[in-house]
């Protein structure tokens, strides 16, 4: 296996550089809820992608299309999800993989971490009989001991404590969850983990410590990470790049540094104005006047037109694109295609 | 000051695990809920927040102790619920699957308010949507829950709760699923209940800044019991107890430097793993991951002292004049300070020494 810790120096050809690649990715459910629209990005091997935006925006939806795991009524309508393996073999686009195929890159190529911890673990499984599941679906000639302490060796990189492996999942607290289903998407080694808000409901010192650890996995074993946390300052910390959704789309996308310093899109403006601080003075914050769209009829021109404080004429009719803007990419009629302002 | 709506007492709750095993989930905890005021409960995961607001709850019995309903232990349960609600901390199992949005809010209030004419209830359902910023509500209405994201249930969860018109909201991380800018929205609707209805709030929350953007008070919890508490302005800015220090000091914050954050991710492994319930550490129970630990940390659990103003922690460095050493190091520093071993107090009877047997 090959390794790739640094991401501004890939040792491996250009070819493979990229992990994923999302190019006008299109999500509905039945046919009436426009929830991802026409969404492109590239992944690169190691890197982590943070994901935030409103909430109903489509970030779910997004990726758990990413890993084909979303189920009727939606449907993935048009776009491709281009995915490079280790081998340095030609890409398949998950879009149209079957169903067979798909199951063989489950976990050792790709595995999630679901919002709701609840649903990943199998209640009436005990905690250590699901990792051992699924450590053998994949190894074979693992014995069923081997796998159990593999489990518990899982389990205490995310600070579970041996005492628990026997244990069911009802007798964790909810951060003990959220834990164990990180331990157990890391387990078969992914080239690619999604994870959906993985951290929202643990302590601020369980948090970093279960984030070191996963930035460590990574310089170490190379995957990447697509990571949905409404937690920008969080995403500050830990992402690569941060790219922000709204009604479904992309709205901006750039380092993380930068998206924090100098947020371009009036929105993600609004998100960062929105954060009570931590020390500074408290005064009354109103965060982002007006409501979310339906996505089942979404404004037209730009999304956020109702909303946006910035509106000017043209808002409400043409559809804003992504475009490169100081440094990073904003989907926003202040900032037009070649000009950057 | 008022009388307290809902009050524990010296609540423990255990619970069984395997054969002889028991998991010492809360103990000590008392904690009393005033009408216009809001405590944040904050802490370890794990320590028993959702445990101790679901015995506030009634949901289970407390092993001992008692929880007080307006200054009563018995009220039937139909009554205790429109009294006092709990918004569980996982929406997705919350919400009856089999029933739309509509259903879930006309039964709170059927329930608990007999409303009864079709056209009052659906005006008050589609009320409750719109405070929830669910908006426009006659969109949300006919969904099922699985039709909504996270954000979008929980907060039809809020709704549930707000339709009942309790006295005592217990919200165990009610609002984690929603981005920033409707948190502000919720966190702003849940003052204004305080501020006008009166409503008594324990707001369960790993995000500390939000908490003191709406609390008055913090009550801080690790390993099942409670082991600070105080107005949230000294308890964020002056924390008496090593854990709350490192609680405080862990919480993402963007105006934290890089080299400061680097340090932090760097030092997250020496920070120690979480003790087990079951056996748990004797004595302070933080001892194992405390850099200022004292021999007497390890014998016995550290009384209460009370620093004034409300404020009071369970640390034995108040009882031992070392109580400057919390305030004049941090925790990304602090092992180097144990393995140097305790050091004189440096400061100990100025600005932090307050405990009391630190008379000048
Ligand atoms: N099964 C479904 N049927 C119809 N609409 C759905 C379904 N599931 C989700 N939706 C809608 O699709 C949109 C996107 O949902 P999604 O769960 O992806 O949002 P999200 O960005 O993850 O939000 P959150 O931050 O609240 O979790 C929402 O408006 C939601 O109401
Ligand atoms: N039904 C149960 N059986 C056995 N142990 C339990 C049960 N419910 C909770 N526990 C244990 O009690 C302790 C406290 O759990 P609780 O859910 O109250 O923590 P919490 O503070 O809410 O954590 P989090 O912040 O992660 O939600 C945990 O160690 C948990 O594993
Ligand atoms: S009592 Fe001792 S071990 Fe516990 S927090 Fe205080 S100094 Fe640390
Ligand atoms: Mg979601
Ligand atoms: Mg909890």
């Amino acid at each position: 296996m090959t390794s790739q810790t640094q991401e501004h120096a890939p040792a491996t050809p250009a070819a493979h550089r990229a992990v994923l690649r999302v190019d006008g990715l299109s999500v509905e459910y039945a046919g009436e809820v426009r929830a991802c629209v026409d969404v492109s990005f590239t992944l690169r091997r190691g890197e982590i992608l943070g994901v935030a935006g409103e909430s109903g925006s489509g970030k779910s939806t997004l990726i758990t299309a990413l890993t084909r795991l979303q189920r009727p009524p939606a449907v993935t309508t048009a776009g491709r999800i281009l995915y490079h393996g280790r081998d340095g073999g030609p890409p398949v686009d998950l879009v149209t993989l079957d169903d067979k195929a798909l199951r063989d890159l489950r976990w050792t190529s790709l595995s999630i971490v679901l919002q709701s911890a609840m649903d990943a673990l199998n209640p009436v499984l005990r905690l250590g009989a699901q990792f051992a599941d699924a450590l053998r679906a994949h190894d074979r000639r693992m014995s069923k001991k081997e796998a159990w302490q593999r489990a518990a060796e899982l389990l205490a990189m995310v600070g579970i404590s041996a005492d628990r492996v026997r244990g069911y999942p009802h007798q964790l607290s909810g951060g003990m969850r959220q834990r164990a289903a990180i331990a157990l998407a890391l387990a078969c080694r992914p080239d690619l983990v999604v994870m959906d808000e993985p951290t929202t409901a643990v302590d601020v010192v369980m948090q970093r410590q279960i984030l070191s650890q996963v930035l460590r996995l990574r310089d170490e074993l190379g995957f990447a990470v697509v990571f949905v946390t409404h937690d920008l300052s969080l995403l500050l910390e830990v992402a690569d790049r941060i790219a922000i959704m709204y009604a479904g789309r992309i709205v901006e996308i750039g380092t993380a540094r930068a998206l924090y310093t100098g947020p371009k899109h009036p929105y993600t403006q609004g998100l960062r104005d929105s954060f009570p601080p931590l020390h500074a003075p408290l005064r009354p914050l109103s965060g982002i006047p007006g409501s979310p769209p339906d996505l089942r009829r979404p404004p037209p021109g730009c999304a956020f037109h109702p909303r946006c404080p910035e509106r000017f004429d043209g808002c409400d009719r043409i559809l804003p694109e992504l475009v490169p803007a100081a440094g990073h990419e904003v989907a926003c009629l202040l900032y037009p295609a070649g000009g950057d302002r | 000051m008022s009388e307290p709506v809902l009050e524990a007492r010296d609540v423990a709750k255990h619970f069984p695990v395997g054969r002889r095993g028991v998991v010492r989930a809360v103990e000590d905890a008392t904690l009393a809920l005033l009408p216009g005021r809001i405590v944040a409960l904050v802490g370890e995961s794990g320590s028993g927040k959702t445990t101790l607001a679901r015995v506030l709850a009634r949901f289970y019995p407390p092993t001992s102790g008692e929880v007080l309903l307006h200054g009563r232990a018995g009220t039937g349960r139909r009554g205790y619920h429109s009294d006092v609600q709990l918004i569980f901390q996982d929406p997705f199992g919350s919400l009856n699957p089999l029933h739309r949005v509509r259903y879930n809010l006309e039964r709170a209030l059927r329930l608990h308010h007999r409303t009864r004419d079709r056209r009052e209830l659906e005006r008050q359902v589609l009320d409750l949507l719109e405070r929830v910023s669910l908006s426009p509500a006659g969109d949300f209405v006919d969904k099922f829950p699985h039709e909504l994201s996270g954000g979008q249930r929980q907060r039809v969860v809020i709704a549930r709760a707000l339709a009942v018109r309790p006295k005592v909201l217990l919200g165990d991380e009610p609002i984690s699923m929603l981005d920033v800018s409707i948190r502000l929205d919720m966190l702003n609707l849940l003052a204004r209940l305080r501020d006008e209805d009166g409503l008594a709030l324990l707001y369960i929350t790993h995000d500390i800044a939000s908490a003191r953007y709406l609390c008055d008070d913090i009550v801080v919890m690790y390993a099942g019991r409670m082991i600070e508490g105080g107005p949230k302005e000294d308890v964020i800015a002056r924390p008496r107890h090593p854990y709350t220090k490192l609680l405080i000091e862990s919480s993402p914050d963007p105006g934290r430097g890089e080299d400061d954050r680097a340090a932090l991710f760097d030092g997250a492994d020496e920070l120690g793993e979480p003790p087990s319930l079951v056996n748990p550490p004797a004595g302070c129970r933080f001892h194992p991951r405390c850099p200022f630990a004292m021999p007497e940390c390890e014998q016995s659990p550290p009384p209460r002292t009370d620093l004034g103003g409300g404020h009071w922690a369970h640390c034995w460095l108040h009882q031992k004049g070392r109580a400057g050493d919390l305030a004049s190091t941090t925790h990304a520093a602090a092992p180097a300070l144990r393995a140097a071993g305790p050091a004189d107090a440096p400061g100990a009877a100025d600005d932090c020494g307050d405990g009391k047997e630190e008379g000048p």
